[in-house]
């Protein structure tokens, strides 16, 4: 044994090590995997690690998309250009399309993130999904805290924290008899500054609104969303130009953007590294519901 | 709260390694109140998440901010005021990114220790200076011991409300040393801190002069882990074979998988098991080009010269040192499930490495009490969090190392067929 080596490897390599080895055990143990591409910057780099951990192989599974139908027209367009440069089969489940059809009625206020649940467990029905890949991580919310590697879910696609399976060692659990499914989170022990050290270290280009630059915004309860055909000036409010980048990617009538200058991903690293704001709390109107909002919504079966 | 200043104010970085580390001890002891401090001491904790912890606090008419409200995150935690289950936490400085697995003192303490020590670089137990070691002490000690947890650090925490009296340190200190030694624990770090003001967390305390250790922070900081890791025994379970169906890239055969253990190089002479056949490494590829060698915990995919019959399940190890090739197992397990007991004569799935069979419980030859360290031969089942000495016979030979020798290669699960929970955690002992 040379002990002259340090054998080293960086926390980021390890982290990749861990991913990889989490999408090799799904591959091998299940057999209609679906990875949830929402072109957001975690499904992005999730989506990279699959591209790494089959290669020279072709990610040997497709991807699905839950379209809330409130999107931002950078983001669509980045899913499109990359799942065709994956060679990869795109699955929309598609929120619209469900309340034109009745399966889902739309909510007083117009928010969709509530109404994607159904839609979700739908399209995983449809297609006999039994495994979906999410790229949710704990250091997002305290009830992801708590969330397994491989999370079980009933034939509901319910959660139920109390009784989740202990994970022990890398010895991932994911029997599950039919009609029920695993979620699958292979950026668990990922921090937001992890990704974006990922992100620079691998190069991986990333929809123009994650870096900063001049938009239309107005001001609601501290946070900055953009004027556009989802979110209108309310009576006394007035908007304005303002330099902005997001943080996270969801339904664009319920995400909003933070004041920044950093246009490059080496500024976006020592941004979120001096920040002093969670990415949900700066940017998701969803979670301010109350204390258990994300609890509430994963035990419904949202991601 | 004061903020404690860093010494090193530099930003987190690329290049950190990465620690793994397990809690235990109740809310009593201060525990959350200590992971608090690490992630306020650390700049972690953000405003919005004090915020809601202070608004949180004030609500319930805490004396002071209540920080245990940060790590407890499901609604049930929050009204009844304990811990569910393992929480992960993360922080990072410029010299580490840490892992935290936050494992409850009072509920189903046994299964949720375990489960956290299992990935485990260093176990962190506290007690109250006042109390002294208690049984949950000697019990998180020997969890530590059983799951192999290279490197132990007992903080004993309240030190404020003692004076700093350093005969209070000493008498805990001698008393935990004395037990630590039969357990083989072999790398123990006593720390005195105030957790609540944050002492000998992020910085040496001007108030303990008598201790020339170092802080918490410190340790976990510099804590030498790079030799835990078992370079010498080459084990690299089968995960999955990757064939490209392309045009492009035609007669691909490669062995994916992480290395548990051993360093891998083109050109070694392997054996596959448990055919037993052997050949040599002819690449160790990555999506970012192929690689010299490889080691725990990179993921590779190995091409070998020969063409073998190879699936996943399948171990690539060295011709003259290869793990057992074995259908009777006898390890220690830890019972995990609340609906049933263990019971002799059962039958139930394994999980070995990326390996899977069923399993028949031949017998059960003592429960070991984790307090008193006593064995009851006469047991003839393992109720939740209950741990004993197990005999197995499997349907297929797993490819096993002893636990005590490596961890990836020595551990197992038992799932439960019909309800399909993970129910058992197993230590290899002995497998032929």
């Amino acid at each position: 044994m040379s002990q002259t080596k340090p054998y080293r490897v960086s926390h980021l390599d390890a982290l990749e090590a861990e991913s990889i080895f989490v999408m090799r055990e799904v591959m091998a143990e299940f057999e209609r995997p679906v990875l949830l591409f929402s072109g957001g910057k975690d499904s992005i780099v999730m989506l990279r690690l699959a591209e790494k951990a089959f290669a020279p192989a072709r990610i040997p599974f497709p991807v699905m998309h839950v379209d809330t139908g409130h999107n931002f027209a950078e983001v669509l367009e980045y899913r499109d250009q990359r799942v065709a440069g994956l060679g990869l089969n795109l699955v929309v489940a598609s929120v619209q399309e469900a309340i034109d059809s009745g399966h889902v009625r739309e909510l007083p206020d117009g928010t969709r993130n509530r109404i994607q649940t159904p839609v979700l467990l739908a399209a995983v029905e449809k297609y006999r999904f039994d495994a979906l890949f999410g790229g949710a991580r704990r250091d997002e919310e305290k009830a992801r805290a708590k969330e397994r590697m491989f999370s079980f879910r009933d034939e509901f696609g319910q959660w139920d924290p109390k009784n989740q399976r202990p994970e022990l060692w890398a010895l991932y659990n994911g029997r599950h008899h039919p009609g029920e499914s695993i979620r699958v989170f292979p950026l668990s022990n990922w921090t937001e500054l992890d990704v974006w050290h990922y992100i620079a270290k691998e190069r991986i280009p990333l929809p123009s609104i994650y870096y900063a630059h001049d938009r239309e915004v107005v001001e609601r309860d501290g946070m900055f969303y953009a004027v556009n055909e989802f979110i209108r000036l309310r009576d006394g409010e007035t908007s304005e130009v303002r330099r902005v980048r997001y943080r996270t990617v969801g339904d664009a009538s319920q995400t909003a953007a933070v004041l920044s200058e950093a246009d490059t991903v080496d500024k976006v690293i020592d941004e979120v590294a001096a920040t002093r704001i969670t990415e949900r709390g700066a940017t998701r109107g969803d979670d301010k519901v109350s204390e258990a909002a994300m609890e509430d919504r994963k035990r419904e079966g949202y991601f | 709260m004061s903020q404690a200043v860093l010494e090193n104010e530099t930003a987190p970085s690329a290049r950190m390694d990465l620690l793994r580390f397990a809690t235990a001890g109740s809310v009593d002891d201060g525990k959350s109140t200590l992971i608090g401090r690490l992630l306020y001491d650390t700049k972690t904790i953000f405003a919005d998440q004090l915020e809601a912890v202070e608004a949180a606090s004030a609500s319930r008419g805490d004396e002071y901010t209540n920080l245990a409200l940060l790590t407890d995150g499901l609604r049930a935690e929050r009204e009844q005021g304990i811990t569910i289950d393992v929480a992960y936490r993360y922080f990072a400085t410029p010299k580490r990114k840490f892992i935290i697995a936050d494992t409850p003192g009072h509920i189903q303490y046994t299964r949720n220790m375990v489960t956290g020590a299992s990935t485990a670089d260093l176990a962190l137990i506290l007690v109250d200076a006042r109390k002294g070691l208690v049984e949950q002490s000697r019990r998180h000690a020997f969890l530590t011991s059983l799951l192999r947890v290279p490197h132990l650090v007992l903080c004993i925490n309240k030190m404020d409300l003692v004076d700093w009296d350093k005969a209070v340190y000493d008498k805990i200190a001698d008393e935990f040393t004395s037990f630590a030694a039969k357990l083989e624990i072999t790398d123990l770090t006593i720390i005195p801190v105030s957790a609540l003001n944050g002492d000998n967390i992020a910085s040496r305390s001007e108030n303990s002069p008598w201790y020339d250790g170092p802080s918490l922070l410190h340790h976990l900081e510099h804590v030498h882990i790079a030799s835990d890791r078992n370079l010498v025994d080459v084990r690299f379970p089968v995960q999955y074979v990757i064939r490209p169906q392309s045009t492009t890239v035609t007669d691909y055969r490669g062995y994916a998988g992480q290395v548990a253990s051993g360093v891998l190089k083109p050109g070694d002479e392997v054996m596959v098991l448990p055919s037993g056949m052997t050949s040599t490494i002819a690449a160790i590829d990555t999506a970012d080009g192929p690689v010299d060698e490889a080691f725990p915990p990179m993921s590779v995919t190995v091409r070998l010269n020969d063409e073998i019959d190879i699936s996943r399940g399948d171990m690539i190890c060295r011709p003259h040192n290869a793990p057992a090739v074995a259908q009777d197992i006898e390890a220690m397990v830890c019972w995990m499930d609340e609906t049933a007991p263990l019971r002799v004569g059962a039958k139930y799935a394994i999980k070995h490495t990326t390996r899977s069979a069923r399993t028949v419980v031949r017998g059960l030859q003592y429960r070991l009490d984790v307090n008193t360290l006593h064995r009851d031969e006469q047991a003839d089942g393992l109720q939740l969090n209950e741990i004993g000495r197990v005999r197995l016979r499997t349907t297929v030979p797993l490819l096993a190392d002893e636990y005590r020798r490596n961890r990836t290669t020595g551990g197992f699960i038992l799932v439960d067929e019909s309800t399909n929970r993970t129910v058992g955690a197993g230590m290899i002992i002995e497998a032929q």
